[in-house]
């Protein structure tokens, strides 16, 4: 038996030329059907919405720009272990560790401090790995909507510790409110 | 001497003791050793972590040892029948033994340069348990400085004594040692005097937790980030022979070669180790490979694979010749479906 007598994946398909009937060929039934279907969709729901004056609701598990936190006493917590940028699926993550002096106890929690931390946001996928890696809770993805501004440059996409860190301000309002708590 | 550990049974010289004997067989069944090395005479016996069940004593008195045996100490009899991870008792002091061990270890993994290759992390994840129940305060020591490139860090001590036989098998005069006793015990030098033979720098790679780290490494990377390749040089002192730990190109740390058990093959000299951070310096052999779960692999694509020798007929692996002809299709020509259209 040769092999183009038979289907090997079972979906040879004969084509058939046969002709079309009066009705078939002036075509008219066909385009009502197909309009019935256009009509259809002008009563239906619209699926989009008119962006940037409404916005949807975002899920509780959003993750957005990173946050490099602090603690209660405004230390940096993170300790530049690594582990965010070994579980990194993009690699977009490095650091450069440094040790602490003895005149930055109220800066840095631990002995070793991340003296460069840049995330590559071209790279970064925001799946969350880093967050889940971090043994110090030192690192973060929050709820902010702007992921990055858009740019023509590459070099300002990647954040460095600038953009990173927890503001102060943010750190002192939180110890607040965790205090009248 | 015939012995049998975990059921594979081995024939070994006499006076060869049963941790050596399940590290012949390999695998699973070796026993983890926390203060035994096999190149430092004296160690063992102290941090309890390879501990097994003899559940034979000998073909002679075959009656089982009334308590667990400390495996590195234990030396083997003939027709030892001898149970490592197969008992439950073994499994159960093991955690025991982890736990005992933490209690005063400050878990500052990620601070710690040992992270990745320390013998109490792998400890502690393959027989550790997850929870702690130790609430007092830990010990803690003041740091103190014990020479040019070597950095003590006390907290993180276990006192394995590793690092004392090395100073006095190694070097011709030991300045530092266990003092004080129970909870108060550390290793420190008399009065900090320096240690600064020629050999000491041995004593980072021999110990087993991140208690004596290199300076010159000290916060520089993570040891999986750096690519570890075999390279060796002329030495006067020693073999030359290291790992050479690098990123991009730059050597960031030397050590000696480990084997899977985490013991060096060959001492280097402090030279070595501390002096020689420029890559002319070294002959680079090629990729150091280590066991396949290690976290240094992430990330490399150039892992130990021990060859397997299939010892099966050509037949069992090839197939029969009438199976072969079918499978290939050699009977169907494929350019007579072209032909014909």
């Amino acid at each position: 038996m040769s092999t183009n007598t038979y289907s090997l994946s079972g979906r040879k398909k004969e084509v058939s030329n046969k002709k079309l009937t009066w009705t078939e060929k002036i075509y008219l039934v066909a385009i009502l059907k197909g309009m019935m279907v256009t009509l259809k969709h002008m009563f239906k729901k619209k699926v989009t919405i008119s962006y940037p004056e409404k916005t949807r609701p975002f899920s509780d598990v959003y993750r957005g720009k990173h946050m490099l936190m602090r603690d209660d006493e405004g230390r940096e917590r993170c300790t530049a272990c690594g582990l965010c940028a070994l579980s990194c699926p993009a690699e977009a993550i490095s650091m450069k560790a440094a040790e602490r002096t003895a005149d930055e106890m109220h800066l840095y929690r631990e002995e070793k401090y991340a003296e460069i931390y840049e995330i590559n946001m071209l790279r970064c996928i925001f799946c969350g790995l880093c967050e889940e890696a971090c043994p110090k809770q030192a690192i973060y993805l929050t709820k902010s909507k702007q992921i990055a501004k858009a740019d023509i440059s590459r070099d300002n996409f990647i954040f460095g510790k600038d953009k990173l860190v927890m503001p102060l301000e943010a750190a002192i309002e939180n110890t607040k409110q965790q205090n009248q708590a | 001497m015939k012995v049998t550990i975990d059921g594979h049974e081995i024939e070994v010289e006499p006076g060869t003791s049963i941790l050596q004997a399940a590290r012949m067989i390999g695998g699973e069944s070796v026993p983890p050793a926390m203060c035994y090395y096999s190149k430092l005479e004296g160690t063992g016996g102290k941090c309890r972590a390879c501990l097994v069940e003899v559940s034979k004593g000998s073909e002679a008195d075959p009656r089982p040892m009334p308590k667990l045996m400390a495996s590195c100490k234990t030396g083997v009899m003939d027709g030892m029948e001898v149970k490592s991870i197969t008992s439950p008792k073994v499994l159960e002091a093991r955690k025991a033994v982890t736990e005992f061990l933490l209690i005063n270890h400050p878990l500052d993994c990620p601070v710690c340069d040992q992270a990745g290759e320390c013998d109490l992390q792998n400890l502690a994840f393959n027989h550790g348990k997850e929870q702690k129940r130790f609430k007092e305060e830990k010990r803690t020591f003041a740091p103190e400085n014990i020479g040019e490139n070597i950095q003590l860090h006390m907290n993180r001590c276990i006192l394995c004594y590793r690092c004392v036989k090395t100073a006095e098998q190694l070097t011709d005069k030991r300045v530092h040692g266990v003092c004080g006793r129970g909870d108060h015990a550390q290793i420190s030098t008399y009065i900090s005097a320096a240690i600064d033979n020629e050999f000491s720098g041995n004593m980072i790679d021999v110990c087993p937790v991140g208690a004596l780290t290199d300076k010159t490494f000290r916060f520089k990377s993570r040891v999986w980030f750096n690519k570890p390749y075999n390279a060796h040089r002329d030495c006067p002192t020693c073999s030359g022979k290291t790992t050479v730990w690098m990123f991009g190109e730059e050597i960031q740390r030397v050590t000696a070669r480990k084997d899977e058990f985490h013991e060096v093959e060959e001492f280097i000299c402090n030279s070595c180790r501390f002096d020689h951070k420029d890559t002319k310096d070294w002959v680079i052999e090629g990729p150091r490979k280590f066991e396949k779960f290690s976290v240094i692999n992430q990330n490399n694509y150039t892992q130990k694979l021990d060859k397997v020798v299939m010892k099966t007929e050509k037949q069992i692996l090839e197939g029969r010749q009438q199976d072969r002809v079918k499978i290939s299709m050699k009977e169907i020509p494929f350019t007579d479906n072209e032909s014909k259209e």
